[in-house]
């Protein structure tokens, strides 16, 4: 395609590389002006990549970028802004002990010539550009008090504030409920009206449907293609994204529900704050069924899980698992009675990245035979059930058992932590966003190792911001609002409108219909 | 061959050489700038390190309190922890060697134990306080364990006014009962008869005779094996690792972090201790003295983890060198005239390059991709 | 009484004046998100150049600014360390402060035929009633420099609030990646925060050798820096919560020098005082206390 100035962004043969990695391959893009452009692939396929390089905080090693039909060399994010290209990162980047007028300013403050902030006419232009294009925000409120809706609302005018004119969101709708999402997409048509171009990065395929017009797809570091997306099936999107064709659904038969395994009784946790952020939460758990918490992020899950796992505290109400009651122990007594927990930070909590993986897979069991005998470890059989273990799970690459976990792939370390945490036999395996960040193999991997241990008897619980796995993998789905299960539905009971309906606050009579 | 120099690189000890190589150039800077020249200053160094048996000796003597500080500070740091309170650790063993050791006079097969035990245990008591702050009070180790160095400081001058130690018209307390000590050959030497048989060897003779060589140095070596094994053999060592390097993931796979987090400061501090009963048993006077200032013994023990990149088995060969950098340094006054701080200078220096080691990972980056575009 | 609450609190300003120049240049740092465990080299340096120069030149000013110079300049080292090549900033402060001890003895000798301590300079700062020893001037003679001190308490805390200069140091040392996407550049802003920093400690040294005592000694600057670090934290990285914890420093100290001057306790336990102080300020405050969320995180672009 030629230059031309009908086109707000067109980059060319654009090669990054980090050390020795290829991240970008002449990958080249169009997009015209005043519209939205989906820009897909899978994680870590270089999109995020690409438009860092648009907004000047990675350098290409070679490629050309011209907007307009300009050739500009955009050395760094001021070159960016002063280019009018706003960038809202997938990560907001918003500091949170700052007002939102704060965070709004910084870097372009108003000030008088001693540089004393003039707050009143930051205030005002903020405002003309909230009214403008109907992004209602509270000035004055703390970043760290707010919604996520109302957060990434900041994003977008921290951009407009700074006089922008292409807008890329990077994966704008990860942590948002279904109705927000909405409110996104009619923003981003309010922008695009008055002239404004918008790119997306996105992995969400429904999305780009619902509001891209076109839609460029990267795989590897590669450019594949650019469609028209009225002219494309979710599927052809997928197909095209992955490589080769998926499913976009998980195989399992119909569950086997048994006994009763795991109880919480009217719970209640405080959170950070010492506010009650788990309210009277009562949930069952049976044999043989996966028990899918699904909810916007901040409703609880958090409290939820360090409270069964006992890294808080408790304040009222039980958790029981096979009739014995383990709130406000320890984490070991926890472990002891077969809960084991796939956690959603796995760098955090799941695995000692400087550990090699042989040490990571005896982290629970460092002081147990056959691994250690009177507290002196057995190196030999450690590695050996290592082995067995990158074997029986696939984990990749096949010598990794003295390799630091950190040098492993996303999926790979995931990996290490389900073969470490199903392998202790457990009666309940909780997975909290177990496919958090990984790419679309990994995550059917996943899924499927869940449905396995459904299928050996074993109880199931999963929590996840993502609704379409909730819907997909539950067996049982529980909508947790505010802090408590508000609604529980067996699979295919519901379609997934009524449950975001419920995830964002809304009362059962509407999905009676 | 590019490949060769990225990879040679890339590991610590060549990292921690170049360290050292820097100090030397540096501390040559200074030197000249000063008026002094360099060479002359280095050789007296060396000279004064290793041209005398007894200067070896004298080396080996000054190092072992810090290569036990030196252990007990990398130790922590293995476990996550800096232990920036050795010097405390190490003046709380001191003042416990020296009560007992005045106190009571056990035949020395108990006497000896009895004062090391007495030693480690209050630093290891000593220690425990940095960790207990930590552990339930979440002040970082570093500000409380320099609080602790200074109120140990006053402290030691507070027991040597006691009565009961205190001896007249000196600024220190007795020595310890000399059931304590543990200089080899300690009987022979105040005999005339024992004199004359340990000159027929010369070079031991003159060991022996003119320095306080004793069995610290064994003391020290049987610690690190310790440790190391402890570090890499056991359950134990291996949760104390776990909590050091990732917290939560630790206290999420039911490894109680509070407690071995007291436990790390507890043997750290035991270390620490353990130098301090040495010096006392081992080095002339034997005694406390009222401490204007810090010895430095612990503080010097945090530069030797740094420079052994906080190996145990590295803190005993950078313990000898750090050890023979400052007694050989006293020789660079003398000889050459030049201020023996222009030794502080050196060795903080090595410790600042230390610091800088991650520059070699990223220039031996550079150079491999530059090596791989040639390549193409 | 009165006299002796006028002295108490006079050798308070005194004692704490060295404590809020070191204390305000490591919560400089700080904010920023650079950890400063080298404050006490910094003012090493400080206290021997100035003294140094104090004594060459027979004018206190001179050795006063360029006191804050050499301890920039110490600084700067640190900064290179921490912020261009990521260095673990705790080791880089141990180094500092190793060579800073190092190298004020050294040169101390040099210029001063091997002696570890300078010659008395020949002129002190001012005082703020001038000099004399007679009516007020007895009690609460104040130093120029702890005036000094508490006016640069009420500058950096208008600009770290009202400025957008500080808004800018905050979100380097809150969220560096924010800060970066918005255009600051935070190495710079880091550079400068340290650098600053370390003109402060330096010029924390030089309280000390060119007001309180007139030389420099090796044990002039003897834990007031690590003292310092212990009221950043105290005061939750504020000026003025810094500026009260410094004056509760010096508070301890007054007290430790009344109480010396009686039988009653052993003047090796109240030279503890502050010391136990501090400590037990941090077990009774630091649970509230917030630090600069990437407070000691090394910064590189594009990482986060």
């Amino acid at each position: 395609m030629e230059i031309c100035k009908d086109y707000a962004v067109q980059m060319r043969g654009i090669t990054k590389q980090f050390g020795t990695f290829t991240a970008l391959n002449h990958v080249d893009i169009d997009i015209k002006k005043g519209t939205i452009h989906a820009v897909l692939g899978e994680n870590g396929a270089g999109k995020s990549t690409l438009m860092n390089v648009l907004y000047g905080l990675y350098q290409a090693e070679e490629g050309e970028v011209y907007l307009y039909g300009e050739k500009v060399n955009i050395k760094n994010p001021n070159v960016a802004i002063s280019h009018g290209i706003g960038m809202v990162h997938q990560h907001f980047m918003l500091v949170d002990n700052f007002t939102v007028l704060q965070n709004i300013i910084l870097g372009k403050e108003v000030t008088n010539p001693f540089g004393v902030i003039r707050e009143k006419e930051a205030r005002k232009k903020i405002e003309e550009i909230v009214q403008k294009y109907g992004l209602e925000v509270d000035p004055d409120a703390y970043v760290q008090d707010i919604s996520v809706g109302m957060q990434q609302r900041i994003e977008i005018l921290k951009a407009l504030y700074r006089g922008a004119e292409i807008l890329i969101l990077d994966e704008p709708t990860a942590v948002l409920t279904p109705q927000e999402i909405q409110d996104l997409i009619k923003i981003m048509h309010n922008l695009t009206e008055s002239g404004k171009t918008i790119i997306i990065i996105t992995h969400k395929l429904k999305e780009i449907k619902a509001s891209a017009k076109s839609c460029t797809i990267i795989r590897k570091g590669e450019y594949v293609d650019t469609v028209d997306v009225s002219e494309v099936s979710e599927e052809d999107l997928a197909t095209k994204m992955v490589g080769h064709a998926v499913k976009l659904v998980v195989d399992k038969e119909e569950a086997k529900p048994k006994d009763i395994i795991f109880e919480i009784d009217n719970l209640t946790v405080k959170d950070e704050r010492g506010l009650p952020a788990v309210k009277n939460l009562s949930l069952k758990v049976r044999k043989g069924e996966i028990f899918g918490i699904a909810g916007i992020d901040g409703n609880g899950q958090k409290e939820l899980v360090e409270a069964i796992t006992c890294l808080t505290k408790s304040e009222t109400g039980t958790i029981k698992i096979n009739g014995e009651e383990i709130q406000n122990t320890s984490p070991a007594n926890v472990i002891k009675h077969k809960v084991a927990t796939i956690h959603e930070d796995r760098q955090k909590r799941g695995l000692v990245l400087d550990f090699t993986v042989k040490e990571n897979m005896i982290i629970e069991k460092n002081n147990e035979a056959p691994f250690a005998k009177k507290g002196i470890l057995n190196w030999k059989s450690i590695k050996a059930y290592t082995e067995q273990m990158i074997k029986d799970y696939d984990i990749r690459p096949e010598d990794c058992a003295e390799k630091q976990a950190r040098g492993l792939s996303g999926g790979n370390q995931q990996k290490i932590i389900i073969a470490r945490e199903i392998s202790g036999d457990p009666d309940l395996l909780i997975a909290v966003q177990p496919t958090r960040g990984l790419d679309v193999g990994a995550i059917e991997y996943v899924h499927k190792a869940l449905v396995r241990e459904r299928d050996s008897g074993k109880a199931v619980l999963l929590i996840s911001l993502e609704l379409d796995e909730v819907m997909n993998v539950a067996d049982t789905i529980g909508v947790i609002y505010d802090g408590s299960i508000t609604k529980t539905f067996k699979q295919g009971e519901v379609n997934e409108n009524t449950i975001g309906y419920l995830m964002a606050g809304g009362t059962d009579d509407r999905e009676n219909h | 061959m590019i490949e060769k120099i990225t990879n040679l690189l890339k590991k610590q000890i060549v990292a921690i050489l170049l360290a050292i190589l820097c100090g030397f150039i540096v501390a040559a800077i200074i030197l000249s700038v000063a008026g002094y020249n360099p060479m002359e200053a280095f050789s007296a160094l060396f000279r004064g390190i290793y041209s005398k048996p007894k200067y070896i000796a004298n080396t080996i003597i000054k190092s072992t309190p810090i290569i036990l500080t030196g252990l007990s500070v990398a130790f922590a740091f293995k476990t996550g922890l800096f232990n920036m309170g050795a010097e405390g650790q190490y003046i709380m063993g001191t003042i416990a060697s020296v009560t007992v050791g005045v106190l009571f006079d056990f035949p020395p097969v108990i006497q000896i134990p009895l004062i090391l035990l007495a030693g480690m245990v209050a630093g290891a008591l000593y220690g425990a306080i940095v960790g207990l702050l930590k552990a339930y009070f979440g002040i970082h180790e570093v500000i409380t364990s320099i609080m602790l160095n200074w109120i140990a400081l006053y402290f030691n001058n507070f027991v040597v006014n006691l009565k009961a130690l205190h001896k007249d018209n000196t600024t220190g307390t007795y020595p310890i009962n000399d059931s304590g000590f543990i200089v080899f050959f300690d009987q022979m030497k105040r005999t005339k008869e024992g004199q004359a048989s340990l000159k027929e060897s010369p070079f031991w003779g003159e060991i022996i005779l003119r320095t306080d060589f004793n069995a610290g140095i064994i003391f020290a070596i049987i610690a690190v094996i310790l440790v190391m094994l402890l570090l890499k053999y056991t359950s134990k060592g291996y949760q104390l690792k776990a909590v050091g390097l990732n917290m939560d993931a630790a206290e999420f796979a039911g490894i109680p972090v509070k407690k071995n987090i007291l436990q790390s400061m507890l043997i750290a501090g035991a270390i620490s201790g353990l130098a301090g009963a040495l010096v006392i048993t081992g080095m002339s006077p034997h005694k406390l003295s009222i401490l204007p200032a810090f010895e430095n013994y612990g503080w010097n023990g945090v530069s030797v983890a740094l420079i052994a990149g906080n190996s145990p088995l590295g803190c005993l060969f950078a313990g000898l060198l750090f050890g023979g950098f400052l007694y050989g340094g006293q020789t660079v006054q003398s000889e050459v005239g030049a201020p023996s701080e222009i030794i502080n200078i050196m060795l903080g220096t090595i410790v600042f390059f230390v610091a800088l080691s991650k520059v070699v990972v990223i220039l031996s980056e550079k150079l491999e991709k530059r090596g791989k575009k040639h390549g193409k | 009484m009165a006299n002796n609450i006028l002295l108490l609190i006079g050798i308070s300003l005194m004692y704490s004046t060295p404590l809020v120049f070191g204390a305000l240049g490591g919560m400089l740092s700080e904010k920023s998100g650079v950890v400063n465990i080298g404050i006490e080299g910094m003012m090493t340096i400080g206290a021997l150049t100035g003294a140094c120069v104090g004594y060459y030149t027979a004018n206190p000013w001179i050795g006063f600014l360029c006191a804050g110079l050499a301890g920039g300049a110490i600084a700067l080292l640190h900064a290179i360390a921490s912020i261009t090549f990521q260095a673990n900033q705790t080791v880089s402060g141990i180094a500092i402060n190793l060579i800073g001890a190092g190298l004020a003895t050294f040169l101390c000798r040099l210029f001063f035929d091997g002696a570890t301590m300078s010659q008395p300079v020949p002129n002190k700062l001012p005082k703020i009633f001038g000099a004399g020893n007679e009516g007020i001037k007895q009690y609460l003679n104040l130093d120029i420099t702890t005036v000094i001190a508490f006016v640069l308490v009420l500058f950096l805390y208008v600009f770290f609030y009202k400025t957008k200069w500080g808004l800018r140091i905050r979100a380097v040392g809150e969220h560096p990646a924010a800060a970066d996407t918005l255009g600051i550049n935070v190495y710079l802003i880091r550079y400068a925060c340290v650098v600053c920093g370390g003109v402060l400690a330096g010029f924390g040294g030089a309280s000390v050798t060119l007001a309180i005592i007139a030389q420099f000694t090796p044990t002039a600057i003897s834990g007031q820096g690590f003292i310092a670090l212990a009221a950043v934290i105290f005061g939750k990285w504020t000026p003025h919560g810094v500026y009260g914890s410094c004056l509760l420093f010096g508070l301890a100290q007054a007290i430790a020098i009344m109480l010396g001057g009686s039988d009653l306790i052993p003047a090796e336990i109240i030279s503890m005082i502050p010391y136990v102080l501090t400590l037990i300020i941090l077990m009774l405050f630091v649970g509230k206390s917030v630090a600069p969320k990437a407070n000691g995180v090394a910064y590189e672009k594009g990482k986060r």
